[in-house]
């Protein structure tokens, strides 16, 4: 019997010839990662481990950017155990105000992760990672401390889904509405403890962006790991960046699924998830119409050139609905620039958008965007939980960046086509 | 070891921005976190909340983000075990390493209701529920997490293993 990608990547790291779905593994850490929120109390149970040191100074990711800039008291003295604790022990990988950008748009881009990588972090969408065909899976604060004292950590090897996304992607349509779509499909719990491995004719033509985008929404399904197989596509994105050497894997062509998904996209429209869970979702004429008041083009799921460059199309020439406040963040200093470069930020002022340095800010309710009782946001980030993102009587509602530039424009939830 | 309380009952796919909303997160204190536990699901749960007592759930209790904030609130409120259908992977994971215990059980999830008297046999996974005189069985913790609770969680587990 054959292996997935996922069990192949797993068997790497724990120094095995194979491995098999629901055996607990010892495996090594290629990088371990955590933010202003988790590294705090990682960093109070590292210390209680009784290591002087960390496994690997190089190994180590600290990127402060939930509420950095910092927002408030409380949030700086988090934000400066974090940067204490990488000064100590000469952490190469902490990014500072001014070189950070959203964790999960800024490992890939700086080539701290790369195709066959094994990388925990304490923070769920960890799993983005898998866009680049790397093992990637979100942990909790402690686990984080046992990894940066031990350069290892234990994993149950997770059965994999396939999901085959056959057809041509009609206009609009991207990684965000596929993933959506599938969530709306399979359920919030629909693949958990699981590997999702995207394949298929649309995911092999996607861009990057795109896959990582599918990919970091995967625990929005349960999952352990989202994971794309790596390609030429991916060979092009981290020739030149990668930091370390990397490996493409593949499954094999009788490796053993518990479950096979074929979706047809040549007749998908844009998705919505509506409030309060990420399965709600619908094609965007069917939500069209809701009023909104607030819309986010930004964070780990939506927070690339690809997406700003996509809500720059539709706010081309028009403006913001004079009923609704419209926030961008590039999700890092480096998209920051790009953006810059092509314009995209002359088009985005003057349609009367603001636009912020790299953070989380909204995506969590953290800051930068909060919501009142009562409103209601279209949101490219991945959750809508009651009170995601403001007050618990306050409504998010998810797509991609055209359709929320589109419904900016008009003051409601709207396709890109009514605006172009 | 017998836990015995008091039960609160939750829903389905109870998310971690209920159990512990992201404005609190800009804390790492125990206490405080404790103080807002649950609040977004129920107002009022971190004062009418005894030492003790059982947060009773549905399917994929703790989804949506990895804040070990969620289990250290829950377990600082003087909740002593939780009890749902399923659990998400990063709460089921971040719950053992610290130490705040967890139980399986699709039947107790379906039957006990709020207010319900429990009294948990942890050692043999037996879930009692004293109002309605009935028992249900937990779901077999893997060998290799018992490990864990029994040295304490896992940082004593790890601290262990290098001492060793
Ligand atoms: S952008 Fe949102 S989902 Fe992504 S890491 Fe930040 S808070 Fe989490």
């Amino acid at each position: 019997m054959g292996m997935t990608i996922t069990e192949k990547i797993l068997a790497a790291h724990a120094g095995r010839d194979r491995v098999e779905p629901g055996e607990l593994v010892n495996v090594r850490v290629d990088l371990a990662l955590g933010n202003d929120i988790t590294a705090p109390v990682a960093i109070k149970e590292f210390e209680k481990i009784g290591v002087d040191r960390v496994f690997d100074r190089e190994r180590i990711a600290l990127v402060p950017d939930h509420f950095v800039p910092n927002k408030d008291i409380k949030s700086a003295e988090q934000a400066k155990m974090l940067r204490g604790f990488a000064r100590k022990h000469g952490i190469t990988n902490y990014f500072e105000v001014g070189q950070m950008g959203i964790e999960h748009c800024l490992l890939p881009e700086q080539g701290l992760v790369g195709p066959g990588d094994l990388v925990i972090g304490a923070d769920s969408h960890t799993c983005t990672y898998g866009g680049l065909g790397a093992f990637s899976t979100g942990v909790g604060s402690t686990d984080l401390a046992a990894a940066m004292a031990l350069g290892e950590t234990w994993l149950k090897v997770p059965e994999s889904i396939k999901f085959i996304y056959h057809g041509e992607m009609p206009q609009w349509l991207t990684g965000k509405d596929l993933i959506l779509y599938t969530i709306g499909k399979i359920g919030v719990d629909g693949a958990l403890y699981m590997a999702m491995e995207f394949t298929g004719p649309a995911v092999e033509k996607m861009s990057v962006d795109g896959r990582l985008t599918m990919a970091n929404m995967a625990v929005e399904a349960g999952a352990k790991n989202g994971i794309v197989p790596p390609d030429e596509i991916t060979r092009k994105y981290v020739e030149g960046r990668a930091k370390r050497p990397y490996t493409f894997h593949a499954s094999d062509p009788d490796a053993a699924y518990a479950q096979v998904h074929e979706f047809d996209v040549s007749k998908l429209e844009p998705a919505v998830a509506m409030p309060h869970l990420p399965e709600n979702v619908k094609p965007v004429s069917e939500a069209a119409g809701i009023g909104i008041d607030q819309a986010v083009i930004g964070s780990c799921t939506n927070g690339r050139m690809d997406d700003l460059r996509e809500a720059a199309r539709v706010l081309k020439g028009k403006k913001v609905n004079s009923n609704v406040r419209l926030i961008i963040i590039p999700g890092t200093q480096e998209i920051y620039r790009q953006a810059m470069r092509e314009g995209l930020f002359e088009i985005f002022l003057d349609s009367g958008a603001a636009i912020s340095t790299p953070t989380c800010g909204p995506c969590l309710g953290g800051y930068m965007g909060i919501l009142a009782e009562g409103e209601r946001s279209i949101s490219t980030t991945n959750r809508n939980f009651v009170g995601r993102m403001g007050h618990t009587g306050s409504e998010v509602y998810l797509s991609s960046p055209s359709v929320a530039a589109a419904s900016a424009i008009l003051g409601r939830i709207a396709a890109p086509w009514e605006v172009m | 070891m017998e836990l015995k309380g008091r039960a609160w009952k939750f829903g389905h796919d109870v998310d971690t921005d209920a159990i512990i909303p992201a404005r609190y997160l800009n804390t790492s204190d125990p206490r405080e976190l404790a103080s807002h536990c649950m609040e977004d699901a129920d107002p009022d749960f971190p004062n009418k909340v005894a030492a003790g007592d059982m947060i009773v759930a549905g399917k994929n209790f703790g989804c949506g983000s990895s804040r070990e904030h969620a289990p250290i609130a829950i377990k600082e409120a003087g909740v002593s075990c939780v009890i749902a259908k399923t659990y998400a992977r990063i709460f089921y994971r971040n719950a053992f390493n610290i130490g705040l215990l967890i139980f399986e059980s699709e039947e107790a999830s379906e039957r006990i209701d709020e207010g319900d008297q429990v009294l948990v046999d942890v050692d043999a996974g037996v879930i009692k529920n004293l109002t309605k005189k009935e028992e249900y069985k937990a779901t077999q913790v893997p060998p290799f997490m018992q490990q864990i609770i029994a040295a304490g969680g896992l940082i004593n587990y790890v601290a262990e293993r290098i001492k060793g």
